[in-house]
């Protein structure tokens, strides 16, 4: 028997019992939405935990002052600044695999410019800055290497001193007065928002390191560094060999820095969102099995109840085979359709959801096709014992089964 | 002319109950193209073991069982269906069509599992229409088995059974569910299939139904007791007449009463 016949016979069985094969189809319709929709909410909040962590910069590492001791008294982690901007340069020129380094003293102070006063993050940073944080320029140009050489009193200012400073003007060109000391102003950092920790990140104005320690801090020490790694995948080779470099410039002395990656910051806040996004999709799992045995149910009944019918096919020359494989097929139609009605189900679900409570929800593509061609297995596993049952049964007994 | 159905000294016995039932002790029969076979007997006499023997629905414990010159004791569960798809027709007690499912749908059905056939869905339909044709239900192609009378079923039910020419015809009680009118109407049909070369065999355990065949055999206690030409055959067109004029007086007995 060519197979397009029995696709028809199945069809027209399905056909037969609309009410009956709907039913069936929507327990699978209702698992497959909710792992698409459980699986989206998690991606879409996973999306965002990665693009916050991104905003820090890509593939950054970052060297912060640790904790030393003195005569036998401890210093906690970030104590007083140990890092120089030396170990910036020996970083820069000996350590490989390295798009970018900065090295960053941070200092909080009051700013005077266009008659109105400020108190603002001055912040000391080398030329690679805007590129190691990922922090585009909206306006004028970074200074140079030359500049931070010369002790240049120039300087960028985030878009909240920007408003704050210069309401109704145009700040490139202007003078800005930091400790008294006037800096000119050579560009307009874009805003960045807020940063994981929660704080503004626009309001800050950054000058060359050298300037600040020399001129505004007066310090002979950085607060941290700021490495970016040229792949992903060397982030980890690149931190060992700057704890190696470190370690060798400290000539023995106990360590006194911290080496971190951006991974290790968003590890935590991404495994809190994997085991959610994997609670989610248990819950869904199951209910995806409870759709399949749904269908095994159903079509076990519907072995019994169609016993006569298939007393009848036989009689007049239906293969076992033919019986099941028109079984099978019948049991893999109603999953697979629900599977597909499930996805758009779970689709429209999740975008309804991310409209109404403004969820980030992110669709994936991988998923669809795990839904639905799970859903397919779950349609043979699940049709194939009952369907195995019908082609079994003796024609004569079928027949006269009431 | 070599015998369509030829069976020798078949034996059908049950083991499935505490005592071994005997169905059938030693049947022979031959049954030649164009025959017209009513199989007759009481309850528990075996007529309805031969006939899911002879229908190749069950094979015999002993003997040997010869359709259309093949063997059936030497084909396994598949070629068995195949033989029933292609040479025999079925007509049950029952009607036995699938329940929801059109007129047309359920003639179409033997088809759909023809091997040896490989028809176009538009050759199937067309030749699912002429059987309803054959049996006058061509203007109810689309109605669903509970729209249709009893008598009107069973003619569905005989459409399928010929729909893949089949050699032999097998009718079990066809006319057991039915009024005596009806019957007779089902009995012109089988005739007139008899007339156009069809061979047919029968279970009925009426003796006047019996009497529309060409040959009867009476089963006894799983033997066959009598084998005989029908010499008073009726016909159903007559029949029907005389039913008709029945009728007519049994209302104007009605209307001079009122």
């Amino acid at each position: 028997m060519r197979f397009s016949n029995t696709l028809r016979v199945a069809l027209r069985a399905l056909r037969r019992n609309t009410m009956r094969s709907i039913l069936t189809a929507l327990g699978m319709i209702i698992g497959v939405a909710a792992v698409i929709t459980m699986v989206s909410i998690g991606n879409g909040a996973k999306a965002q935990v990665e693009a916050q962590v991104a905003s820090l910069g890509q593939n950054l590492i970052t060297v912060m002052p640790g904790s030393f001791s003195s005569g036998g008294m401890r210093s906690g982690f970030g104590g007083p600044p140990t890092l120089t901007p030396e170990d910036a340069e020996a970083i820069a020129t000996e350590v490989p695999n390295i798009d970018g380094v900065s090295p960053e003293v941070r200092d909080r102070s009051q700013i005077l410019a266009n008659g109105l006063n400020w108190n603002t993050n001055v912040n000391g940073v080398g030329p690679d800055y805007p590129y190691v944080r990922n922090w585009p320029i909206a306006a004028g140009a970074m200074f140079t290497e030359q500049d931070v050489k010369s002790l240049a009193k120039v300087a960028l200012i985030g878009r909240t001193v920007a408003d704050q400073v210069f309401p109704n003007e145009d700040p490139l060109g202007q003078t800005l007065r930091i400790r008294n000391l006037p800096f000119r102003i050579i560009g307009v950092l874009s805003p960045k928002g807020f940063s994981v920790f929660g704080s503004d990140e626009d309001d800050v104005v950054i000058i060359p390191y050298s300037s600040h320690m020399r001129r505004v801090s007066r310090r002979s020490n950085i607060s941290m560094i700021r490495i970016q790694a040229a792949t992903p995948e060397k982030i980890d080779t690149v931190k060992a060999e700057v704890e190696d470099l470190l370690t060798q410039r400290r000539r023995g002395r106990e360590p006194d820095f911290v080496v971190r990656t951006q991974e290790e910051l968003a590890t935590a806040a991404t495994q809190a969102n994997k085991t959610m996004t994997g609670l989610l999709a248990g819950i869904a799992g199951v209910s995806l099995i409870v759709g399949g045995i749904g269908i095994m149910n159903i079509m076990l009944v519907s072995v019994t109840e169609r016993t006569r019918e298939i007393g009848i096919r036989l009689a007049i020359g239906a293969h076992g085979r033919d019986v099941l494989t028109q079984f099978l097929i019948e049991a893999i139609l109603l999953s697979s359709l629900g599977g597909i009605i499930g996805v758009a189900v779970g689709i429209g679900g999740s975008q309804l959801l991310s409209s109404y409570n403004g969820w980030p929800v992110v669709v994936p593509t991988l998923w669809i096709g795990i839904s639905v061609a799970g859903s397919a297995v779950v349609g043979i596993v699940s049709g194939f014992y009952p369907a195995y049952k019908a082609a079994q049964l003796d024609p004569i007994d079928a027949l006269r089964y009431e | 002319m070599a015998p369509v159905v030829q069976i020798r000294e078949i034996h059908k016995i049950y083991e499935s109950g505490e005592v071994p039932v005997h169905a059938v002790r030693g049947v022979s029969l031959d049954i030649h193209e164009g025959e017209f076979v009513a199989l007759m007997g009481a309850s528990g006499s075996g007529k309805s073991t031969l006939m899911n023997i002879l229908g190749c629905l069950d094979r015999p414990t002993k003997g040997t069982y010869l359709l259309d010159g093949i063997d059936i004791d030497k084909l396994d569960r598949n070629e068995l269906a195949d033989l029933r798809n292609q040479k025999l027709g079925f007509v049950f007690q029952g009607y036995n069509l699938l329940p929801r499912t059109t007129a047309l749908e359920n003639v179409e059905l033997p088809m759909l599992y023809g091997r040896s056939r490989q028809l176009s869905i538009d050759e199937i339909r067309e030749r699912a229409m002429h059987c309803l044709d054959i049996v006058g239900l061509s203007k109810r192609f689309d109605h669903f088995p509970n729209q249709l009378s009893g008598g009107q079923q069973q003619r569905v039910a005989i459409a399928r059974g010929l729909v893949n020419k089949p050699q032999v015809l097998l009718a079990d009680e066809p006319t057991g569910n039915l009024d005596s009118r009806t019957a007779v109407e089902v009995m012109g049909v089988f005739q007139k299939l008899n007339d156009q070369g069809i061979t047919i065999v029968m279970v009925t355990h009426e003796l006047d139904i019996a009497r529309f065949c060409k040959r009867n055999l009476i089963l006894r206690d799983g033997l066959v007791v009598r084998d005989e030409a029908v010499s008073d055959r009726t016909f159903a067109p007559h029949e029907l007449e005389k039913l008709k004029q029945a009728e007519t007086a049994a209302k104007l007995i009605t209307a001079t009463l009122t």
